[in-house]
């Protein structure tokens, strides 16, 4: 042996392996373990799926009970039919985590405030131990083990989760190094495996990402610069525009609990005080919203109801939802699947369909906290010193030391922000946070019962125990009922409780109890021949509890006003409404600018522009140039209006509505607004119009330079990989649209799942997502639907008979289940 | 011959050990070709550094087919080298072979 090269040698391929098995930090973030992730038969290669892959399986597992079958259809939509709901629940497990497994552990990984246990303290200029903190004090992983306890104290649906866990393990259970899904070998972490507390924390992110929107901090902000006039004009309650759910004039019983404001309002209701900006602000998107409406067989070709949904979310690959039909006996339904939680979520059955778009109610408040020391073990809380108790959430951190949340848990809630974790307006004050989604709640059976429904009773006997998050529960069955309730367990609110926040010394602040459900109003049958909702105000500002002040108004306008002239209609008919780009806000807001526009010093290019708003058909659609003028235009107003105010603070505030705006310079030309108050002059709604065309007519001209003012081009619309790579991304997608269309598409938030399915004997039912049924970026199916979603197409749904899907020709496979 | 067998003979159980244990311990068995077949060592090096490059290669470019490129350009992309299928595929198996290299050299100092 010559033992010096030899030592050499060795120890030269020993660094080349250890130096190609560890990640190595770029500095903006590590990449793969790349010997690994390049090997052909371990890394990224092994998700390469074959084009033309089959999926025809025989699968053995000693947690089934019986035998199924499974037809994955030429979309890869999978039919199961199984012996029992047991066998259904558990395929359903494996099924999301086979084809979706990265994805439902990230998003629980969020939820849970634990993505630095996989991502580092940061990446990529992203904050994860930040984003970690926030939901741990936010008390997420607190709702979560209360909804726990409540779905685990009901048998059926106790049944329902460990089947479903069992079946998500089970496919856990049969991956090694090679078959990790892509993201896991991309970020070197292993799957962990499912527990029923996981589908909690993923019902309870839904609950965030639908309910978890308040504005108290900075509506609190905004009494330090604004009288009560100015703050009403600036956050109405009710809007002129507005048609709400429950049509207005309809009577309302008094309330049965006292509604008084306290006593000691006069604080609360004093406008003025603050100090220096905070950062960190996560919030659910406020444009979460969707469109849902059913129309009466009167109105129909085929005198059956048809029932339409499209829940519009943040679009991300992989998607959100999941196709799949489950058939077992005892029910067999059809729908969006939610990977990450058991049952059909939106979708049909043999008798009925149903849908949901979110209510928007504000259910989250904050309380002041007066802690007797630092040591924060003692608040005072009707004149005595309460104790607290106290949750450590540990975060930990991949390549970093673990941190320890040390939350003070109060009558009202967990202390969200205190001295360790400043508040969004850096009052170094500790406040605690009141969330509906912090009780024990039991959302699952809700869709659970929905899917075994038969007809209206059952409806009401299924949403009657929903509570959070909120929302408009949409419902037609085949023998010609339809209904809708905004369904969930509200907070009754005096008018005006919970816009600012509250002192937590006094329990005459607490929120007066629950809304009764007799006050949840259902409109059933009625004689209009139709029922909708698209996160409007679901009743009048007669309505005896406080409703809160955030509702988009322009989609239920515009719904409603279609589906009242509308008759014979089709499933086509509603396929055209449903993925509609006209822009009714234009339609009010346009000639309100023109009007006012003083035309004569305009040069040749500004008119030129001018010339392109007056002639838009109002369509949204990707070419025109129309929406992009209206739209820069509209913005430039909201800035020329509103800008000097709201510049009198630099902390958080709420920009006001764009209806709002609309409505206050369609009522008044003395808006008061208009005047900029950094001016001698007293400016009126026509000079801020003037002005904002001429500032907004450089942003056209910029606009052009780059090609960017069609529509489609201006607005960017994307649909990005959960961890925003960009080859895993869909981006610039040709699309129309806006949030003020029943087609609301902006950037990256959308319809995410559009369905219409018309009750008839044999259910006639179409719908589409923009994403693909493969959570695999290395799969056809990755993002297959996309192109047919922007191009407003929709697929025939095959609610089929296991006979039926067996005749199938096209089928990508056959996935026998038994009993091992 | 002895050049074919060698590079054959490291393919072969390159593949056939990395069934079973983690993707680097085609060092072993490339380092235990290079001890049995005696060869020059520039002459194990070479074949040591064929063997798995051929083997990466040829696996990666017959996933790759099968998948009609989807995966290697996003991967490629990610990696910033264009879309370039081709260039992930000869990276890939570049590093394969570059380990191989060094153990099949370090199993001929072994022997001499």
């Amino acid at each position: 042996m010559r033992i010096t090269p030899f030592m050499i040698c060795a120890a030269l391929t020993t660094l080349l392996v250890v130096g190609t098995n560890q990640q190595i930090d770029t500095g903006k973030a590590k990449t793969p373990r790349l010997g690994y992730f390049l090997s052909p038969q371990k890394g990224f290669w092994q998700n390469a799926e074959a084009v033309d892959a089959s999926f025809n399986e025989n699968l053995s597992f000693t947690g089934l009970q019986g035998k199924a079958n499974v037809y994955l259809d030429d979309r890869m939509v999978p039919h199961i039919y199984a012996d029992n709901e047991h066998d259904a629940f558990f395929i359903q497990g494996y099924l999301h985590a086979k084809f979706r497994l990265w994805q439902m552990e990230f998003q629980i990984y969020a939820a849970g405030g634990r993505l630095s246990e996989i991502m580092g303290d940061s990446a990529n200029g992203t904050s994860f131990i930040k984003i970690d903190k926030f939901f741990r004090r936010l008390g997420m992983v607190y709702g979560a083990e209360n909804s726990l306890k409540a779905m685990e104290a009901d048998p059926a649906i106790h049944a329902t989760l460990d089947a479903y866990t069992a079946g998500i393990n089970a496919y856990i259970n049969t991956l090694d190094e090679s078959s990790y899904p892509l993201e896991y070998k991309l970020l070197d972490y292993q799957p962990e495996l499912w527990t029923n507390m996981k589908t909690a924390l993923f019902l309870k992110y839904m609950s965030f990402d639908l309910a978890g929107y308040e504005q108290d901090f900075e509506k609190t902000n905004a009494k330090s610069i604004f009288t009560k006039a100015q703050f009403d004009a600036l956050y109405p309650y009710g809007e002129d525009s507005l048609d709400p759910i429950i049509p207005k004039g309809t009577a309302f019983a008094p309330a049965g609990i006292n509604m008084q404001p306290p006593a000691a309002d006069s604080a609360y209701q004093q406008f003025k005080q603050t100090a220096a900006p905070a950062d960190t602000i996560i919030k659910p998107n406020p444009e979460n919203g969707s469109n849902n409406w059913a129309v009466a067989g009167s109105k129909t070709k085929s005198g059956r109801p048809i029932l339409c949904n499209d829940p519009h979310l943040g679009l991300n690959l992989p998607s959100i939802w999941y196709e799949m039909q489950i058939t077992v006996p005892g029910f067999s339904a059809y729908g969006a699947t939610f990977p990450g939680s058991p049952t059909v979520i939106i979708g049909f059955n043999d008798n009925c369909a149903w849908g949901f778009t979110n209510a928007g109610r504000d259910v989250r408040d904050y309380y002041e906290i007066t802690f007797k020391d630092k040591s924060m073990k003692e608040y005072l809380y009707n004149g005595s010193w309460q104790k607290t108790s106290f949750r450590d959430e540990i975060i930990k951190v991949k390549g970093g030391q673990s941190d320890t949340e040390h939350i003070a848990m109060t009558i009202w809630g967990p202390v969200m922000y205190d001295q360790y974790y400043p508040d969004k307006l850096n009052s170094k004050k500790a406040y605690a946070c009141r969330w509906k989604a912090h009780d024990a709640s039991n959302e699952l059976k809700t869709f659970y019962l929905l899917d075994h429904a038969t007809n209206y009773d059952d409806y009401e006997a299924a949403i009657a125990t929903y509570q959070c998050p909120g929302q408009n529960m949409i419902f037609a069955t085949k023998n010609g009922d339809i209904a809708i309730r905004q369904q969930g367990q509200f907070p009754a609110k005096w008018k005006g409780q919970g816009d600012f926040i509250m002192p937590g010394t006094d329990s005459t602040f607490a929120w007066r109890g629950f809304i009764p459900d007799s006050a949840n109003i259902t409109m059933h049958n009625p004689i209009r021949g139709f029922v909708s909702s698209a996160n409007q105000m679901p009743y009048d500002t007669s309505y005896p509890y406080y409703l809160d002040r955030n509702y988009p108004v322009y989609r239920g306008y515009i719904i409603n006003r279609l589906l009242n002239g509308m008759e014979q209609i089709s499933a086509s008919d509603m396929e055209h409404m449903q993925t509609s780009n006209y822009n009714v806000f234009a339609e009010i807001a346009r000639p309100i600018l023109l009007k006012n526009m003083d035309t004569r010093q305009l040069s040749e290019k500004e008119k030129s522009y001018l010339n392109i708003l007056e002639n838009w058909n109002l369509e949204n659609n990707p070419g025109e140039k129309g929406p992009t003028i209206f739209q820069v235009w509209w913005d430039s107003l909201m800035t020329v209006t509103y800008k000097d105010e709201f510049d009198q603070s630099t902390l958080p505030l709420i920009w006001p509505s764009e209806n709002t705006l609309a409505d206050g310079i369609n009522k008044d030309s003395a808006y008061i607004f208009a005047d900029n108050i950094n001016t001698p002059q007293i400016e009126s709604v026509a000079d801020d119009i003037n002005i904002s065309f001429k500032k907004a007519v450089s942003r056209f001209t910029e606009l052009e330079k780059e090609n960017k003012l069609d529509w489609s081009t201006y607005k960017g619309t994307m649909i990005q990989h959960l961890l925003k790579i960009p080859s895993l991304s869909r981006l610039n997608l040709v699309s129309g649209g806006g949030k003020n269309s029943i087609d609301a598409l902006t950037k990256d938030h959308g319809p995410s799942w559009r369905m219409v399915v018309e009750l008839t004997d044999k259910t006639n039912a179409y719908g589409i997502y923009p994403g693909g049924q493969v959570g695999n970026p290395g799969s056809k199916y990755y993002d297959s639907f996309i192109n047919d979603w922007l191009a407003a197409k929709y697929y025939k749904l095959l609610f089929a008979t296991e006979t039926e899907m067996q005749q199938q020709i096209n089928n990508k496979g056959k996935m026998s289940f038994n009993k091992l | 011959m002895k050049l074919f067998v060698s590079i054959l003979l490291t393919a072969l159980l390159g593949y056939a050990i990395v069934l079973f244990l983690p993707w680097w311990t085609f060092v072993f068995t490339s380092c235990t070709v290079a001890i049995i077949i005696p060869q020059k060592s520039i002459k194990s090096f070479a074949t040591g550094f064929a063997g798995v490059f051929l083997l990466w290669a040829i696996q990666a470019y017959i996933l790759d087919i099968n998948n009609d490129h989807i995966l290697s350009q996003k991967v490629a992309a990610i990696f910033q080298l264009g879309n370039s299928s081709v260039l992930l595929i000869f990276i890939s198996a570049f590093i394969g072979g570059l380990i191989s290299a060094f153990a099949a050299l370090t199993g001929s100092f072994a022997r001499k």
